[in-house]
């Protein structure tokens, strides 16, 4: 259990805690990202690398453009202009769907569950190589029963260690707003991604279920898997995190550990303001 | 008032032709509408492409009618990827627009001067182009007994639509609760996150739509061969929104609904019209409230008034769970 997490550690001491540095083994690389929405400029990243097994928080104030650059990355929206790989291959232009086969499975930050499917579909959903999601052998159920029931086995295994197995017969819509989180982090990790991208996990998810949802993403980083999150909770960030990337109005302004980040003036400006610390009177009298 | 008469009337609808052609039309809409949640609003063109594709082959260009079968498949199957290719990226309502516009396009097609020579214009095709069909009729005479009351071409269009009604109810069982069923609900649900899984949505759409057109034309099939005839004029607005009445009676993504929904549509317009035709000509009605030529209208108002009373007290339909439906409002 220890070992990948020392690796990690070492990880951190070693890479150079400037934006954009380069990583000792990354599993994707983006650059010269842009992001332009009209005269609006929502990303605009130079470069960056996220490492092979860590655990790597995205932060950033509100509309910072992190769920954009997360659409960018995972192909639900295409960049103006850039470069960006993962596991060495370039993903410009390939959809969504692809990059999710490829390894890289996301989340939404307004959580997606599919509300009128039960707990245990929208689980077997997400199994890869289904020969039953072929329109001709649908028809056959011989042709793909036994292996339905190998990815009903595997889901149950995922929903019992997610504690969802009781509600495995319930539709989605039924589960609270912190299980259907839970419930889209297990349906991801059924399509058996390298990396996974989570965007917000921990919004209005209650502090039981929040510190399970950690386990979970602890647990990911054992198993040997990538794990990069967009979040607003700074003691989750703090607590798990083996690398932080800090954003503000589209740009990368810091990177590093997450105790040198939060100790980091740009990045201390970026979410209060250059003059946080000025009497607001005397700010008044200048205007 | 002969009440023998209304029963044998309403019964031979409730299983009659209009019910088989209903049905296949609100089969194809359940695949697009209730298990993918394509809002296909131009059923009727599939249905008008199906009547025609078994007329024209026959009638101008001397072609088997089992031939023309295959043409009418192939003509909905090119039907659907023209409707799909430009919609099926963007979002829902634009399939609605385009599918709406496209079912015009076919019927003013049809029934234009331009083509008159192989469509028929306005007055459409009649003639004997299902006559191989009809040759392997093996009923010399129809069915008349006090309930059920068939001439001996419908009683083998009846036979044989309700075997092909059967054949395509089974395999959308199948298929609706295989692995590829659930693909198709969970778009239904958030097309997004199933791509996030890895699926490939556009195509399953297009999967979808495609087959919902084919058996709609098969509607179309039964449509044309059963009157021996095509009118343009029976392909319209209403024909779709009648099939979405009878998916909505029976209770969207359910495999019978379609079957039971179109059952109940029929027994409903043939009962009402019925019972006011008796009461009128016998007086039970009186003729200042209602004459004889205003049943037909009146009719659709009092389904309509049903129609109104189901929302109310049983908006899931006939087979939907009311609590399954509560879900739809995103909570």
């Amino acid at each position: 259990m220890q070992k990948p997490k020392s690796i990690d550690a070492s990880f951190a001491l070693t890479t150079s805690p400037t934006p954009g540095s380069a990583k000792s083994d990354p599993i994707l690389v983006a650059d010269k990202i842009a992001r332009q929405f009209g005269g609006l400029t929502a990303v605009n990243v130079d470069h960056l690398e996220v490492q092979r097994g860590s655990i790597t928080a995205l932060i950033g104030p509100n509309g910072a453009g992190k769920t954009t650059f997360f659409n960018l990355l995972t192909g639900y929206d295409t960049p103006n202009s850039g470069t960006w790989s993962f596991n060495g291959r370039a993903l410009n232009g390939i959809p969504p769907h692809k990059v999710a086969r490829l390894g890289m499975v996301r989340t939404f930050q307004l959580t997606k569950a599919l509300y009128r499917l039960t707990v245990i579909e929208n689980m077997a959903l997400g199994a890869r190589g289904q020969k039953g999601e072929s329109v001709l052998r649908s028809v056959f159920p011989w042709m793909w029963r036994a292996q339905e029931a190998e990815i009903r086995e595997r889901a149950t295994a995922i929903l019992t260690n997610f504690k969802l197995i009781e509600k495995q017969d319930d539709f989605a819509a039924a589960l609270s707003g912190g299980q259907r989180k839970l419930l889209e982090m297990a349906r991801a990790l059924m399509v058996e991604p390298e990396m996974v991208m989570l965007d917000e996990p921990m919004a209005g998810v209650n502090p039981a279920l929040k510190q399970s949802l950690l386990e979970h993403i602890k647990e990911l980083r054992t198993e040997g898997k990538t794990v990069l999150f967009v979040e607003h909770d700074m003691d989750m960030v703090h607590e798990i995190s083996d690398w932080v990337i800090v954003m503000a109005q589209g740009e990368i302004i810091a990177e590093g550990t997450p105790a040198s980040v939060m100790g980091n003036q740009q990045v201390i400006e970026a979410y209060l303001g250059a003059h946080h610390n000025e009497d607001l009177s005397a700010n008044q009298e200048g205007a | 008032m002969d009440f023998l008469f209304i029963a044998q009337q309403t019964l031979s609808a409730t299983i009659g032709v209009n019910t088989i052609i209903f049905a296949l039309a609100a089969i194809g809409l359940n695949m697009h509408f209730g298990y993918t949640g394509l809002l296909n609003f131009g059923q009727a063109g599939f249905l008008a492409i199906g009547a025609y594709s078994v007329a024209v082959p026959v009638i101008s260009f001397g072609i088997p009618l089992w031939i023309a079968f295959l043409i009418g498949i192939f003509n909905s199957v090119i039907f659907a990827l023209l409707l799909g290719v430009p919609t099926l990226k963007l979002r829902a309502d634009y399939l609605a627009i385009v599918t709406i516009a496209a079912a015009e396009i076919v019927r003013q097609i049809a029934r234009s001067a331009t083509f008159n020579e192989w469509l028929g214009g306005s007055d459409g095709i009649t003639g004997k182009f299902g006559k191989d069909f009809f040759a392997l009729n093996p009923f010399k005479s129809g069915l008349d007994t006090p309930i059920l009351r068939f001439n001996a071409n419908d009683l083998w269009v009846v036979i044989t639509g309700w075997s092909l009604v059967a054949a395509i109810t089974f395999v959308m069982w199948i298929m609706v609760n295989s692995p590829w069923g659930r693909v198709m609900r969970a778009i239904r649900e958030d097309e997004d996150a199933v791509r996030s899984l890895g699926k490939n949505v556009y195509l399953y759409k297009m999967q979808s739509l495609i087959i919902g057109g084919v058996v709609g034309s098969m509607g179309g099939f039964v449509y044309a061969l059963s009157r021996q005839s095509v009118q343009p004029d029976n392909y319209g607005t209403a024909l779709t929104f009648f099939a979405y009445t009878v998916l909505i009676l029976g209770g969207a993504a359910r495999v019978f609904s379609p079957v039971v929904g179109a059952m109940i549509f029929w027994f409903l317009i043939v009962f009402i019209e019925q019972v006011l035709r008796q009461g009128v000509t016998n007086n039970v009605i009186p003729h200042w409230l209602i004459g004889i030529n205003q049943v037909s209208q009146i009719r659709f108002m009092l389904m309509g008034l049903g129609l109104m009373a189901l929302m109310i007290f049983r908006p899931q339909g006939i087979f939907g769970d009311k609590k399954e439906l509560a879900l739809d409002a995103k909570a």
